[in-house]
């Protein structure tokens, strides 16, 4: 059998091992949620929004362990972000801030910033209808 | 920290009598069997005496065992070597879906020399019903091979009856023994059969080595061409210390194999019946009774095993996954799949193989250390919130 763990930076290990924002959220302003095509694992990703900036993000992750480390990566990323900034967040930025993944395990972190793509689009979703909603 | 090895289906530890019984063979005893001195005598007699050990462990021949490089390149020539050697005769070979890859991918590497190829499906405890195989054969089949037992889940197949079925209809059959030759009892004669595999590593022998035997009187096209070694079948000069400690090990496992047995059985049946009291949601794969004794395998709901098997490595804990991400090809296994398992759920596949060091404290252990690691997991699934939510809400 492939001795994955070996191939995680310590980075990894101490996000997997201590994942940062675990949970759900109550009232979040945006949702993720992403399957990973690959090996079918998924993602859920919550932000809380106040005047355009991301005051808190929290996650759950349904994976291996360098999904893990890159949901919790992400969502310390993107607190203090505005939601501009934010969308600029690749899987690759996510991947380097934990010093590398091991190639097989890059689609996780694709995983990490689709989530966050999904939440992002939730919330300005939620906000054009709360915009409409205001207007009427 | 403590260190528990629950990974012996990946490979044993060498016995320390197995180590002794090589170490000349990589001393003064360094010669080349092929030779007419009194170097090459001493090998090839150690050489001759290690094929007779192996011959006994299964019921055969001295004369009719070829000694390989591993189990897999054992796999690879009974099924490339068997059906290839028939292929005037007929260019279809039938193989299981749970077969171990050097068996699968061999058979889809005939596919692509012109074969065609048949898959043979299993029940959920992983089964193939003999009545299965007879459907699958065709005139024109060559070859059926069908593993001896699952490495993954266990189950050992009724390999006496659906050898049978291959016999009544003349065609040759080749079981993969890799996990159960040198760990359960193993009788060719018995079983009916044509060929079978094993490797060394699998019972406290050394790694890079494994034998192939096959019924005197049935063809096979050699692996490896060159010289004359294992009767011009496999050509190049013989891996001595390793045929050696193959050899020893043989000895060793024929000798023991009932106390083996029972200890290994014991540890099996407790954490088979108190993992899945300890944590809910839990399902034994494989079948409950008839399986390797060591060997007890789960899926853990709503989590994924690389996240727990590296949880567990961090306790001092080594087991296997056949979770899609513990794997290369990110792919789930084939064989819970085959079994027909959910995908999510194949995800959470835990494989504790047990060895002759393994005691009961080291289940106390795992009873202790993995609760909490499937808890800790549990808390960051989105797939068991929304278990806990629907089951409240039906409630
Ligand atoms: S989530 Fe499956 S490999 Fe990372």
């Amino acid at each position: 059998m492939p001795d994955v763990p070996s191939q995680y930076s310590e980075k990894v290990m101490e996000h997997f091992k201590n994942p940062r924002n675990v949970g759900e959220m109550e009232n979040p302003d945006g949702v993720g949620r992403v399957g990973n095509p690959v090996c079918g694992d998924i993602m859920e990703l919550y932000i809380k929004v106040k005047d355009g900036i991301i005051v808190d993000a929290k996650f759950k992750t349904f994976g291996c362990g360098a999904a893990i480390a890159t949901s919790s990566m992400v969502t310390e990323m993107v607190k203090g972000k505005t939601i501009e900034e934010a969308l600029k967040i690749s899987n690759k930025a996510v991947a380097e801030a934990l010093d590398g993944l091991p190639p097989v395990k890059m689609h996780c972190s694709i995983l990490a910033e689709e989530a966050l793509k999904s939440a992002i689009e939730d919330y300005l979703d939620n906000s054009k209808k709360r915009g409409r909603a205001a207007k009427r | 920290m403590k260190k528990v090895y629950l990974d012996n289906a990946s490979t044993t530890p060498l016995l320390p009598e197995v180590r002794e019984a090589m170490l000349p063979f990589l001393g003064e005893d360094f010669g080349n069997p092929s030779c007419l001195h009194d170097w090459g005598d001493t090998a090839r007699e150690a050489m001759e005496n290690a094929r007779t050990e192996v011959a006994q462990l299964i019921g055969a021949d001295a004369e009719e065992i070829i000694f390989t490089a591993s189990g897999t390149e054992s796999n690879n020539f009974a099924v490339k070597g068997l059906a290839l050697a028939q292929q005037n005769e007929g260019k279809h070979v039938v193989v299981s879906a749970i077969e171990h890859f050097s068996v699968l991918h061999s058979a889809k590497t005939l596919e692509k020399w012109g074969f065609e190829l048949s898959l043979v499906p299993v029940d959920r405890y992983g089964v193939i019903d003999p009545e299965d195989v007879r459907r699958s054969i065709r005139k024109d089949t060559v070859l059926v091979s069908i593993m001896h037992a699952n490495n993954e889940v266990g189950t050992i197949e009724p390999i006496k009856e659906i050898a049978k079925v291959a016999k009544e209809r003349g065609v040759v059959f080749h079981t993969d023994a890799v996990a159960t030759a040198g760990t359960i009892p193993v009788d060719v004669r018995e079983l009916g059969i044509d060929a079978l595999s094993l490797a060394g590593n699998q019972f406290y022998g050394p790694k890079g080595v494994g034998a192939l035997w096959v019924r005197k009187g049935v063809r096979i096209l050699p692996f490896l061409d060159g010289g004359v070694q294992e009767g011009g079948r496999r050509a190049g000069t013989e891996n001595i210390p390793a045929i050696v400690g193959l050899g020893k090990a043989a000895e060793l496992a024929r000798m023991h194999m009932k106390t083996r047995i029972e200890h290994l059985s014991r540890l099996r049946n407790r954490l088979l019946t108190e993992l899945p009291n300890k944590i809910d949601h839990v399902v034994v794969t494989g079948h409950p009774q008839n399986r390797l004794p060591g060997h007890a395998s789960f899926c853990v709901e709503f989590i994924e095993g690389e996240a727990m098997l590296m949880l567990l490595n961090s306790q001092g804990v080594a087991v296997t996954s056949g979770s899609a991400c513990t794997s290369r090809a990110l792919k789930a296994s084939h064989v819970l799949i085959a079994m027909g398992l959910p995908h999510a759920l194949a995800q959470g596949s835990l494989l504790f193989s047990f060895g002759l060091d393994n005691t009961s404290e080291d289940i106390d252990y795992v009873l202790e250390v993995l609760p909490p690691i499937v808890d800790r997991l549990r808390q960051m699934s989105p797939l068991y919130a929304k278990f806990t939510k629907t089951s409240k809400g039906g409630q």
